[in-house]
């Protein structure tokens, strides 16, 4: 007992600590994706039970709707506002972000192109149907409302 | 040589584990985990000009759905409880009585399904909305709509593979979605229920 208590406990080696933080840092580069792009609308994306999962993120370009966040408030009203890449724009835009988003994209990806409509619950169909008119005027016909998973009724 | 040999040292590995933090602590601030879900849809081309904008389909095989700015839903000029909107829909799509007022069924031949041939439904659902309609009424209905395909294709699966849906392999998947198709149509915009 007596000798025990002189002694402590042998330090714990730490060799193996890199080790460990680099297998977790594995695990993040390979499970997670860069976050591109700021959001300056605020949304609670509305609740399915039939959602799909969005495959290969490099294909997918966003659109945001819903009312300025906190910070834009003071600017920009609460009334919705459509987000294209960092800024707030019109449905005018939309031609043209399509088109440079396309222009990323390599030949045989850009039929596949999605677009992944991301808008507030309490949007109204009208912001929405017209930018649905101006997608389809921009031949973006692949889109997918976003919606989070709900677990049924 | 054996003086050069002394001189090469180990490198000290003790800054190491700081380094991988820090590493680590930048992928854990620049990016995101989250999966992105959703309802995926296929807008219809915007008809030329000179082409007739509506395509005729007999009305037996139209069922409309409407959506009105009081959020009520509509099934074929009748207000129902959207809970109920997906029966009404299945209903439509099945026509298991051959009901002349319910979409004609065609034999068509399906690669890859036991049997061969299959009575594929006719039938077109056409959703419309009014551009006071909330959003989120809207991908309910939407969420409702695929549901009953999901639900109908779940069967057909069922009946012939003797598996769900979700655990056919992709030739099987491909002969299903051929046989239940998935014809929900975005109308063009109209004001529904008034301004």
């Amino acid at each position: 007992m007596k000798k025990k208590g002189d002694k402590g406990l042998p330090p714990i080696s730490t060799a193996s600590l890199p080790d460990v933080i680099f297998m977790i840092l594995f695990f993040f580069m390979v499970s997670t994706t860069m976050r591109d792009q700021e959001l300056l609308v605020r949304y609670t994306l509305p609740q399915a039970t039939e959602v799909a999962k969005l495959e290969k993120k490099s294909l997918v370009s966003y659109i945001h709707i819903g009312p300025p966040s906190m910070s834009m408030q003071s600017k920009f009203g609460t009334t919705p506002k459509i987000q294209l890449n960092d800024s707030y724009r019109t449905t005018q835009d939309i031609l043209e972000f399509v088109a440079s988003e396309r222009d990323k994209l390599s030949e045989q990806d850009k039929a596949a192109m999605t677009v992944c409509l991301k808008a507030d619950v309490n949007t109204l169909m009208g912001v929405v149907t017209d930018v649905k008119q101006e997608l389809r005027r921009a031949t973006a016909y692949k889109i997918s409302y976003a919606a989070q998973k709900a677990m049924g009724y | 040589m054996p003086t050069n040999k002394k001189k090469v040292q180990e490198i000290n590995a003790g800054s190491m584990a700081d380094i991988a933090f820090l590493l680590l602590i930048f992928f854990l601030v620049a990016t995101t985990m989250n999966v992105d879900t959703g309802i995926q849809r296929v807008l219809p081309p915007i008809p030329e000009k000179n082409q007739k904008a509506e395509v005729d389909i007999r009305e037996r095989n139209l069922l409309l759905v409407h959506v009105n700015k009081f959020n009520q839903v509509a099934v074929a000029n009748e207000i129902v409880d959207i809970r109920l909107v997906k029966d009404r829909a299945k209903e439509f799509m099945l026509n298991l009585a051959d009901d002349p007022n319910l979409p004609e069924k065609e034999e068509t031949v399906i690669e890859g399904l036991p049997g061969g041939k299959y009575m594929v439904s006719k039938g077109v659902i056409s959703l419309q909305n009014d551009r006071g309609t909330s959003y989120d009424t809207y991908i309910r209905v939407q969420n409702e709509l695929t549901r009953a395909v999901n639900e109908i294709r779940d069967q057909v699966s069922q009946e012939k593979f003797h598996k769900p849906f979700s655990e056919l392999d992709e030739a099987q998947r491909k002969a299903i979605q051929a046989a239940v198709p998935q014809k929900i149509s975005e109308a063009e915009p109209k004001n529904v229920g008034g301004k």
